[in-house]
C-alpha cells in the first residue's frame, strides 16, 4: 500500500514568480525510507510541506495513507521534525514529548507511560525535567524526533533534522534514527544536503534540480539492513555516493556556479 | 551561601553610602532642612509611623487599583486587537506615539473628571500610565511567536484557540512581566503626582507636599521612603509571580 | 517616500480617528445623559473645535494669543528637557560603562539603581530644587534644577540598556578581538559599544519622553511660571471657566513629547544604519 502519492503537484509563488514545484509524481511504499537530495531552492523542503499540508500544492493532489493531505494532518497521520529543533522553551523535555499526546486527548497516565518509552527510545531518561536550553543541540534534536515519534505516526517528515549538528553528532543521530525506523516500521520522508547521509540513510534517494523543481533521478539503495559503521565503507556505498553525485552534477550544469559547488 | 556572596557588595555600599551621607553632614554643615541625616529620617519614621502608614496605604490603594485597571485593560486590548493581524500593526504606531505623550501632564484632567479629592482620579491616572506600555508589550509579544512553533502546531490539526494558548500565550508572557514590572513602578508615580493635584488630606502625596512646602524636609523623607517601600513591594510581588509564572527561561534574573 | 507618504496618511487617519472618537463619545454621553464614568458638559469634555480656537485668542485681554504663549513655554520646558536628556545619557551611558566592566560593581550598585527608580520623582523635586538651585550659577538659575529632575529619570533605562548591550556582544567576536591582542578599551569601542547601540536607543527613545515628562514635574513645584508645568498648574485653577486652555495646553504637551521622540528615531536611523529592529 503506498503511504504517500503525489501526483502532478506545482507549486508556484506568487512573489518573485517563481516555480518551486514543477508536476512533481511520486508514490511512497510503506515502510521506506526517501531521502529528498538537491541545491538550495530546488523545492525540496517545499515537497515536504507540501506533504505535510503546511503549504498548499498550486496544482495536482497529495494524498497519505489514501486520504487528502489535509484530512491526513487532522488525523494525525505524519509526524514533523524540523532543522532546528523547536522545542518550547516553557515545558520540559518530558512535556515537549507529550505535546501531540495532548493535542489528541490522550489520559494522563497513557501520555506518561509513552513519554517514558520515548525517552528510553532516544536515551534520554535523566533529563525529563530538564528544560530545552540545557540540553546541547544534539539531545534537542533527540528531543524533537521523539516528540514526532510519540503517537506512532504512519508517516515521519524530516526537514533536515541534522543539518546544524556536527558531523560526529551527526553520525550518531543517523545510527540511532534507523534503529528507531526499523524498530518501529514507519515510513520516512527526509529531506537533506548531504549525499553520503542520503545514501546511508535510505532505501531509495530522489535527486532533485532546481528552477523549476523537479525530479531529476531517483536512485535506489541496496545497501543490506541493519546499517552499521561498516556501511559507510562499503564499495557498493561508495558506488552508490558516485551515483547520486553524478546525477546532481548532471544536473548541475543549469547551475549557477556557487551553487554547483556547494554540492561538490 | 552563595546568597550571602551575591548581595554582599550591595551591603556593603548600603553601609559606605550611609556612612558617608552622616558623616559629611557633619563634616560639612550642611543644613538641617536641606539634606538631613539618614539617623533623624529613620527616627521620623518611626515617631511619624501613624500618619504615615495610613497616608501609605491611601495613596497605595489607588495606585494597586489603577495598576489592575489600566494593565487589565492593557492586556484585554491587546488580546483582543491581536487576533487581527492588520488591526495591530495599524495600532502599532499610534500606540508607539501615544507613549511618548507625557500623561503626567493630563493629570489635573483626571481631577476635573473624577473629582479632585476622590481616589477614582488618582487610580484613572495611574490606570492610564499603566495601559500603554503593558499594551505595546502584550501586543509585540503575542505576535512574536517562534513560525515554527506555530507551524508545528498545524501539523497536529491544532486550532486557532489552541495555538494561542499553548504557543502565543507562553510566549508573550515574558514580554507582559517586563511591562508589569514597568507598570508597578508607574501606578505609584501615577497615584502621587495626582494627589499633587488635591487628594485626601491623609494621602502620602499630599503629606509629602505639603511637609516640603514648611521645609518640613525629614518628615517629607520619611514619607519618600514609605512611597519607595511600597513601590518596592508592589515591583516585587510582580517580580515574584514573574519567577513562579515564567520559571522556564534562563535569563529572566537578568534585570 | 511613498512609505512615509502611507505612514503620513496613518497618522492624520489615527488624529482624525481621535477627534471623531472624542465628539461621537460626547454626543452619546450627553445625548443619552449617562454620568458614568464622569458627568459629560462643555468644561469636562469641550469640543475639539473649542481646544483648537483657544490657540489662537490670548488669554487675557491685551495678551498675545494662547498659542504664542504655549510656544515659548514649550520652548523652555524643551531647553530643561533637553539639557536633562543630554546629561541622563551621557551619565547613563558611562555608569552602564563602568559597571559593565565590573560584576562586583554591579552586584553593589544595580539594586539601588533599580530601586531609585520606585522613589516618586515629584515628591523630590521640591527638595532638589531647594538643594541643587544655591549652587547654579546664574544662567542657570531655576530651570537648571528642572533639568536635573529630567536627568534622573533619563538616565536609568540608558544605564540599564547600555549594560545588556554592552553584554550582548558576540562572544566569537571577543574572542577574534583577543587574537588582536586588542586592548579592553578597543575592546569596547571597536566591539561592545557599536554591538550595544541598538540597546541604547531603545533606551534614549524611553528617555526621551521621560525628560519631557522630568521637566513638566519638575516645574510643578518648583514655583516656576515660564514652561508647561507652570501653565498646567495656572490653567488648572481656571479650568472650571476655560478648560480649553487646560486642554491646548496638553495639546502641545503631547507634542513635544512626541517631538523628542521622533528626534531620537531620526538620530537613530543616521546612527544605527544596520541595526537589527525591535530589540527591547
Amino acid at each position: 500500500m503506498s503511504v504517500v502519492e503525489i501526483k502532478g503537484v506545482t507549486k508556484t509563488f506568487a512573489r518573485g514568480n517563481v516555480t518551486a514545484l514543477e508536476n512533481i509524481e511520486l508514490e511512497l511504499q510503506h515502510g521506506e525510507f526517501v531521502s529528498l537530495i538537491g541545491p538550495s531552492g530546488c523545492g525540496k523542503s517545499t515537497l515536504l510541506r507540501v506533504i505535510g499540508d503546511l503549504t498548499p500544492p498550486t496544482a495536482g493532489s497529495v494524498t497519505v495513507n489514501g486520504k487528502p493531505a489535509r484530512q491526513a494532518r487532522s488525523d494525525g497521520d505524519y509526524g514533523i521534525v524540523f532543522q532546528d529543533s523547536v522545542l518550547f522553551d516553557w515545558r520540559t523535555v518530558a512535556k515537549n514529548i507529550a505535546l501531540p499526546l495532548e493535542m489528541l486527548g490522550w489520559s494522563r497516565d497513557r501520555r506518561r507511560a509513552r513519554v517514558e518509552e520515548m525517552l528510553d527510545l532516544v536515551e534520554l531518561r535523566n533529563f525529563a525535567d530538564h528544560h530545552p536550553w540545557q540540553l546541547s543541540g544534539g539531545m534537542q534534536q533527540r528531543v524533537s524526533i521523539a516528540r514526532a515519534l510519540s503517537f506512532e505516526p504512519a508517516l515521519l517528515l524530516m526537514d533536515e533534522p541534522f543539518g546544524a549538528l556536527d558531523e560526529m553528532t551527526r553520525e550518531r543521530l543517523n545510527l540511532e534514527l534507523l534503529s528507531i525506523w526499523e524498530k518501529l516500521g514507519s515510513t520516512v520522508v527526509f529531506v537533506t544536503h548531504s549525499i553520503s547521509e542520503a545514501v546511508f540513510l535510505s532505501t531509495r534517494v530522489v535527486v532533485m534540480s532546481p528552477r523549476p523543481g523537479r525530479i531529476a533521478g531517483v536512485v535506489d539503495i541496496d545497501l543490506p539492513f541493519p546499517r552499521t559503521v561498516e556501511t559507510r565503507e562499503d564499495p557498493r556505498f561508495f558506488a552508490l555516493v558516485t551515483q547520486v553525485r553524478e546525477l546532481l552534477r548532471k544536473r548541475g550544469e543549469h547551475l549557477l556556479p556557487e551553487e554547483a559547488a556547494e554540492l561538490l | 551561601m552563595k546568597q550571602v556572596r551575591e548581595w554582599l557588595p550591595a551591603l556593603v555600599v548600603f553601609a559606605i553610602v550611609i556612612a558617608a551621607w552622616e558623616g559629611s553632614i557633619a563634616a560639612f554643615h550642611i543644613q538641617q532642612f536641606l539634606l538631613p541625616r539618614p539617623s533623624a529620617i529613620v527616627r521620623s519614621f518611626w515617631t511619624e509611623r501613624h500618619s504615615l502608614w495610613p497616608a501609605g496605604w491611601t495613596t497605595f490603594k489607588e495606585a494597586l487599583g489603577g495598576f489592575f485597571i489600566g494593565s487589565g485593560l492593557g492586556i484585554a486590548v491587546a488580546t483582543v486587537v491581536g487576533r487581527f493581524r492588520g488591526v495591530g500593526t495599524a495600532l502599532m504606531p499610534i500606540a508607539i506615539a501615544a507613549n511618548a505623550v507625557p500623561i503626567i501632564a493630563f493629570a489635573p484632567i483626571a481631577g476635573a473628571w473624577f473629582g479632585e479629592v476622590s481616589p477614582h482620579s488618582k487610580m484613572a491616572i495611574a490606570a492610564v500610565l499603566c495601559f500603554l506600555p503593558v499594551m505595546v508589550n502584550t501586543l509585540r509579544g503575542l505576535s512574536s511567536a517562534n513560525p515554527r512553533q506555530i507551524e508545528l502546531m498545524r501539523s497536529y490539526a491544532a486550532s486557532e484557540l489552541e495555538i494561542w494558548r499553548r504557543v502565543r500565550v507562553p510566549t508573550a508572557l515574558p514580554f507582559v512581566f517586563t511591562a508589569l514590572k514597568v507598570a508597578s513602578v508607574l501606578a505609584m508615580i501615577g497615584a502621587i503626582v495626582g494627589e499633587y493635584f488635591g487628594g485626601a488630606f491623609n494621602a502620602l502625596g499630599v503629606l509629602i507636599n505639603s511637609d516640603a512646602q514648611v521645609f518640613d524636609f525629614v518628615t517629607a523623607w520619611a514619607g519618600i521612603l514609605v512611597a519607595s517601600i511600597l513601590g518596592l513591594s508592589l515591583y516585587g510581588a510582580v517580580a515574584g509571580t514573574e519567577r513562579l509564572v515564567v520559571k522556564w527561561a534562563a535569563d529572566t534574573r537578568d534585570s | 517616500m511613498a512609505a512615509a507618504l502611507r505612514r503620513a496618511s496613518v497618522v492624520a487617519a489615527a488624529a482624525l480617528a481621535l477627534v471623531g472618537l472624542w465628539e461621537l463619545y460626547r454626543w452619546i454621553w450627553t445625548s443619552a445623559g449617562w454620568t458614568w464614568p464622569f458627568v459629560v458638559d462643555k468644561t469636562s469634555m469641550p469640543h475639539v473645535w473649542t481646544i483648537f480656537r483657544a490657540f489662537g485668542q490670548p488669554t487675557q485681554v491685551n495678551q498675545p494669543a494662547l498659542i504664542t504663549i504655549l510656544f515659548h513655554k514649550s520652548v523652555f520646558t524643551g531647553k530643561e528637557a533637553l539639557v536633562g536628556f543630554a546629561v541622563g545619557a551621557v551619565v547613563g551611558f558611562a555608569i552602564g560603562i563602568v559597571l559593565a566592566h565590573s560584576r562586583l560593581l554591579q552586584r553593589g550598585f544595580l539594586p539601588y539603581i533599580v530601586a531609585s527608580q520606585t522613589i516618586p520623582i515629584l515628591a523630590i523635586a521640591p527638595m532638589v530644587v531647594v538643594w541643587v538651585n544655591p549652587k547654579l550659577p546664574g544662567p542657570l538659575q531655576g530651570w537648571g534644577a528642572v533639568a536635573v529632575i529630567a536627568s534622573y529619570l533619563t538616565f536609568f533605562p540608558v544605564t540599564i540598556n547600555t549594560l545588556r548591550g554592552l553584554r550582548s556582544a558576540d562572544p566569537r567576536a571577543l574572542e577574534l578581538m583577543r587574537t588582536y591582542a586588542a586592548s579592553r578599551w578597543t575592546i569596547l569601542w571597536k566591539l561592545r559599544v557599536p554591538a550595544s547601540l541598538p540597546y541604547v536607543f531603545a533606551a534614549l527613545k524611553l528617555a526621551a519622553t521621560a525628560s519631557v515628562v522630568g521637566a513638566i514635574i519638575g516645574e510643578l513645584p518648583s514655583g516656576l511660571q515660564d514652561g508647561l508645568g507652570g501653565a498646567i498648574i495656572n490653567f488648572n485653577q481656571y479650568y472650571s471657566f476655560e478648560p480649553q486652555e487646560l486642554w491646548a495646553t496638553n495639546v502641545v504637551a503631547a507634542a513635544l513629547g512626541i517631538l523628542f521622540f521622533v528626534a531620537v528615531v531620526a538620530a537613530e536611523r543616521i546612527v544605527v544604519r544596520r541595526a537589527p529592529e525591535n530589540v527591547a
